[in-house]
């Protein structure tokens, strides 16, 4: 379990005259599911933007599956398609596709980059559906589906295209307490067969029961991590008090959150 | 008539100087509205003046429609060729296939439809009497036919044209009135015959170089106490305007409807042509301007203002009369292109703003995925705004329908030029008016509902 999948150095980010990160460290190695706890508006988001290519960052070191990303510019090119390879990103709302079915909306990606067949792609798509337990609907409009069926098609759209590691913002915020364990259980599997997760969450719970480290953001920086039951329960950093102390809760995400939106 | 060189602004001709001497026999003072040509009969009906001249021809249609005067002129239908030509186009028949231009609406017009039955001339129609002699000396026309006065002012104008000598047709200019005008119109008539007798008409005439023995002819026979209807042309040519009897607006309209639904077919090709022209000209345009450098982003941004700041009647004016001398565009394709250009501004405005209307993290899913922009953009961003463009493009498909009507000023003959000539025939809007209507609903009704229904099945998401 040595292996680094996402390792970030020093990452630094200004959105205008704010400072979001000020030297961020984190290392995410192969077949971790790591958490990443912060406080509303600490730049959780922001951090899986940057990996994901989304969004520049002003200084410091991201390297993630071996291809580094430039500072101060998105990348472009080869390092782009390299980057695209290794990383997949499900949105706290989804983004799915509004005018493509579940199943095409998991099937593009295959079909338009890899140039699988389409035979192969939809057969890999269904049993992908399938396994997150939506596998009946499949032919259902985004705007059929309820909030948890939406996820978990995102969640085959991003492993459709098999990538190691799988960036999630938010995933528990729109799920009640029994979606939670299973999604909780969905990602456990997808950890057994070797892929990487960096989550972003604000629930206690479900970190304690699936995580395999938590980090701590706040005020730009990491200020701790650790094993899950350490962290939340012996809390070292006040930040992190005040973090747990605050009644983080299953309500997830940030004040005013924009369900169409930008991101944060 | 035509406007006075040392003074635009006043009319002159030997109608006018016929108008004037009416005025003066009635004891009223003259005062001269213009309309267009093929407005005056409905505007003497409308009232705007009491008495419609020149170059108005007398046919079966106002006869029944309008209080007509007796006729006053005698004028000869004639060919007119370039100069080179003046061997080989004698007649209509030497022109089967080729193009005879003309003014809409008027006996030459009607002429060269008949020709069209008989040996394949290709009528091209137009609004005014002096395009059709510039297209001619430029080449897009074989020969004009029209009627003699015209033609010899044109070789005056135009170098390079002769007017062939044989008369095609023989016609009368008539002054018209309003039906309830009749008491006027047989003092009218009553002036002319006095005009006649006395000489001053033959001086009017003979001032403005257009005297001639058909003109003694016409007026011999009028001011034969005996006779008011006009014989037969003993020069035995073909008098298409003095059949006696009207036909019923019934046979009028099964003769007229073949050539509105052709003409309805014109319409629709051409704003089927065009707006497939607009939607992939605008679909590059508002790309060009989303994804463009600064220097393509500004050009498009010029091209858009340009277009949609400018008439589209003086964009089909340039493109056909105005780049002539570099490209002589046929009067189809110069519509399909003015047409087609304009409209592309406006969808390119439709495109590029439901494109921006995507929202973002539609985008930047599919970027993750490992789309690039080209596929982002053929996949996700321009089918999500293809969506939301569709309800103002079938609006803009219904208007482009109707716009299309404007090209009757670069010679198309489409739905209303057909209708405007069927209704100067007949000497009444009412039913043409009402069929043309007609005609222009069950285009664009159909489509409005199928816009509603796709629209409907493609609703965007509400969340």
């Amino acid at each position: 379990m040595s292996e680094t999948v996402l390792s970030l150095r020093g990452l630094a980010l200004r959105q205008g005259a704010q400072d979001v990160l000020l030297g961020l460290d984190l290392a995410v190695a192969r077949g971790e599911l790591v958490a990443l706890m912060a406080p509303s508006g600490a730049g959780k988001t922001t951090v899986l933007r940057v990996v994901a290519g989304l969004a520049p960052f002003d200084d410091g070191e991201v390297v993630v599956g071996g291809v580094a990303l430039p500072p101060g510019r998105l990348p472009s090119g080869g390092a782009l398609r390299a980057l695209r390879r290794q990383v997949g990103m499900v949105f706290q709302q989804h983004f799915l596709f509004d005018h493509l079915t579940a199943l095409e909306n998991v099937t593009l990606g295959p079909l338009r980059v890899l140039g699988t067949p389409r035979d192969e792609a939809e057969e890999r798509a269904l049993g992908l559906l399938s396994s997150l337990g939506v596998g009946g609907r499949a032919r259902a409009l985004p705007r059929e589906l309820s909030g948890g069926e939406a996820q978990r098609v995102a969640i085959a759209r991003s492993l459709a295209m098999d990538p190691p590691l799988l960036l999630m913002d938010e995933p528990t915020a729109s799920l009640d307490p029994a979606r939670r364990g299973e999604l909780g259980a969905s990602l456990s599997l997808l950890r057994a067969e070797g892929r990487t997760l960096l989550v972003t969450t604000h629930d206690r719970e479900f970190t304690e029961r699936f995580a395999t480290r938590v980090a701590v953001l706040a005020d730009g920086v990491i200020v701790e991590e650790g094993e899950p039951a350490q962290v939340l329960t012996r809390p070292a950093n006040p930040a992190t008090r005040r973090l747990l102390q605050s009644g983080i809760s299953a309500s997830g995400g940030a004040p005013g959150a924009n369900l169409r939106g930008e991101g944060a | 008539m035509e406007a006075d060189p040392a003074d635009p602004t006043k009319v002159r001709g030997f109608d006018v100087d016929v108008a004037a001497e009416l005025a003066r026999a009635l004891g009223r003072a003259p005062r001269f509205v213009q309309v267009a040509f093929s407005s005056i009969d409905a505007s003497v009906v409308r009232g705007d003046f009491d008495i419609g001249l020149g170059g108005i021809e007398e046919t079966p249609g106002r006869r029944a429609a309008l209080a007509v005067t007796v006729p006053y002129f005698e004028f000869r239908e004639v060919l007119t060729v370039r100069e080179g030509d003046r061997e080989r186009f004698r007649t209509l028949a030497d022109l089967a296939g080729r193009r005879v231009g003309t003014l809409g609406g008027t006996i030459a017009y009607e002429l060269l439809l008949t020709a069209r039955e008989k040996s394949g001339v290709v009528p091209v129609s137009y609004d005014d009497d002096v395009n059709p002699y510039s297209d001619l000396a430029r080449g897009r026309l074989d020969a004009v036919l029209l009627d003699h006065i015209l033609a010899e002012r044109s070789v005056r104008r135009n170098a390079g044209l002769v007017v062939q000598r044989g008369a095609v047709a023989v016609g009368h200019y008539v002054g018209v009135l309003a039906p309830a005008n009749a008491a006027l119109r047989d003092r009218i008539d009553g002036i002319f015959r006095d005009r006649m007798r006395d000489g001053t008409l033959r001086r009017i005439f003979e001032r403005w170089g257009v005297w001639d023995e058909g003109q003694q002819r016409l007026f011999d026979r009028l001011i034969e106490p005996t006779s008011s209807v006009v014989e037969p042309d003993p020069s035995g040519a073909a008098r298409p305007g003095a059949t006696p009897r009207s036909p019923s607006m019934a046979s009028l309209v099964v003769n007229y409807l073949p050539s509105l639904f052709s003409a309805a077919l014109v319409t629709l090709a051409l704003s089927c042509l065009a707006m497939a022209l607009a939607v992939a000209l605008g679909t590059l345009v508002a790309t060009g301007r989303i994804y463009g450098n600064p220097i393509v982003r500004a050009l498009l941004t010029v091209y858009v203002e340009a277009t949609r700041g400018t008439p589209v009647l003086l964009q089909l004016f340039v493109l056909y009369y105005g780049l002539s001398s570099l490209v002589r565009l046929p009067a189809f394709v110069a519509a399909l292109l003015g047409l087609g250009l304009n409209y592309a501004a406006y969808e390119s405005e439709i495109y590029r703003g439901a494109m921006e209307a995507v929202p973002k993290g539609q985008l930047e899913a599919a970027r993750t995925l490992g789309l690039s922009e080209a596929q982002v953009l053929r996949f996700v961003r321009g089918p999500q705004a293809f969506r939301l463009a569709l309800a103002p493009m079938t609006n803009d498909f219904v208007a482009l329908l109707k716009d299309s009507s404007l090209v009757s000023v670069i010679t198309v003959v489409e739905l209303t030029k057909q209708t405007s000539i069927f209704a100067v025939n007949v000497g009444s809007w009412l039913v043409p008016g009402a069929l043309c209507a007609g005609i222009y609903l069950a285009m664009s009704l159909p489509l409005a509902r199928l816009a509603r229904r796709l629209e409907a099945r493609w609703k965007a998401p509400t969340s």
